[in-house]
């Protein structure tokens, strides 16, 4: 059965607690979830506070703070801090989102960061990313066609080209894979709504000839159908993207081919 | 101990290619069910307080043992759908899952063709 509650390796405890130096003038408290495989202990919950007088804007911002003067361990991805890597896609506050884009000014009391939810964690703030990446790699994300390349660009027509926006931005930053119950129970089969809007980003480009073989391979009860339009997908996407429309795309298609 | 590539775990035993049959009909007979189940609500209200003769007549009279044939074949496929996709959701031991779903089936194919049974009887004897 589906596991409703967490293994007892994985069960959270309360950590360490850094206060702030005296005479912070604007103090907050970040928990952030804390695991180091090479400990054999289980994960706890540490709080750092920080002053957010000499901090920038961001979550991100904070993160590499504590890092820099505070808990050199402290481990998470990030790299291009503005939200087009999508490397530090973190849960934050409860909702998946990206550090780098998410203002500390949007969030009241206390800043909660987690990794990303249902995925194995490597270190701290790393989730194992390893089964979404290669889950991409199956629905073959690349122009497929067998007509002869051109010697210039395959050219599209502006209402063609129109059909790729809304999918084209997204920088599988996998918060609205790990945001979705379907994923969490079956993610093992379904492949979760962040590799099914990049499906129906090569399924609607006029460029490629492989559609048909496309929705072959998603016509099936647990690589499309586990999307039971929760619909999380679209509310934490840090792009603004809706991986549910395009979903519902994707079964529109298939109907429509009988 | 499982040593096989993330990339052959991801394409597994592949496409089923079926998928969209069940959404299909998932949504056929849910529309169906709509005006069906409001049909026989409000008759079966109608009925309060009759005798068997005036049921049987009811269930014999035009038209009516074919909308309840239909009514009953949605609904059960209907629900065997539906429960198709819970228990696919939530049972994960293989053994659990094919016997779960070969039961919820039975149980339909047996309940339906029971329905349709009593339909034709309650239509004959009503009209004789």
């Amino acid at each position: 059965m589906v596991e409703f509650t967490l293994p007892s390796n994985s069960r959270l405890l309360p950590g360490k607690t850094f206060p702030a130096n005296e005479g912070a003038g604007n103090p907050r408290a970040f928990e952030i979830y804390r695991y180091d495989p090479d400990s054999g202990e289980n994960p706890r919950l540490d709080t750092f506070e920080i002053d957010l007088n000499t901090c920038g804007p961001m979550v991100l911002d904070a993160l590499i703070k504590i890092k820099n003067e505070i808990d050199p361990t402290l481990t998470f991805r990030r790299s291009c801090r503005e939200g087009v890597c999508g490397s530090c896609a973190f849960n934050i506050d409860g909702t998946n989102t990206l550090a780098c884009t998410k203002p500390i000014g949007d969030i009241r009391g206390k800043v909660i960061i987690y990794p990303l939810p249902h995925m194995p964690v490597i270190k701290d703030l790393v989730a194992d990313l390893n089964v979404p990446y290669a889950q991409y790699q199956s629905i073959e994300p690349w122009l497929q066609s067998d007509t002869p390349a051109p010697n210039r660009e395959r050219l599209q027509s502006l209402e063609e080209r129109e059909k790729l926006d809304g999918l084209w931005e997204c920088i599988l930053c996998f918060c609205c894979q790990t945001s979705c119950p379907s994923y969490w129970w079956n993610g093992d089969r379904y492949l979760g709504p962040a590799i099914l809007l990049q499906a129906y980003r090569w399924i609607a480009d006029s460029r490629d000839e492989n559609t048909g073989k496309r929705l072959d391979d998603l016509n099936d009860a647990y690589r499309l159908y586990r999307c039971h339009t929760i619909m999380n997908c679209t509310n934490t996407c840090p792009k603004n993207l809706n991986p549910g429309k395009a979903i519902g795309s994707i079964k529109k298609a298939l109907v429509s081919r009988g | 101990m499982e040593m096989r590539s993330n990339l052959g775990r991801a394409r597994g035993l592949g496409s089923t290619n079926e998928g969209v049959h069940h959404w299909r009909w998932q949504r056929i007979s849910g529309i169906a069910l709509l005006p069906l189940a409001l049909w026989f609500v409000f008759s079966i209200i109608g009925l309060i307080g009759a005798d068997l003769t005036a049921v049987k007549a009811w269930v014999g009279a035009y038209g009516n043992p074919v909308l309840l044939s239909l009514l009953t074949i949605s609904m059960f496929h209907h629900a065997q759908l539906g429960l198709k996709v819970v228990i696919e959701d939530y049972v994960h031991s293989e053994t659990a899952k094919f016997s779960s779903l070969f039961v919820i089936k039975a149980i339909a194919v047996v309940c339906g063709t029971s329905c349709i049974f009593a339909i034709i009887r309650l239509t004959f004897e009503g009209s004789t």
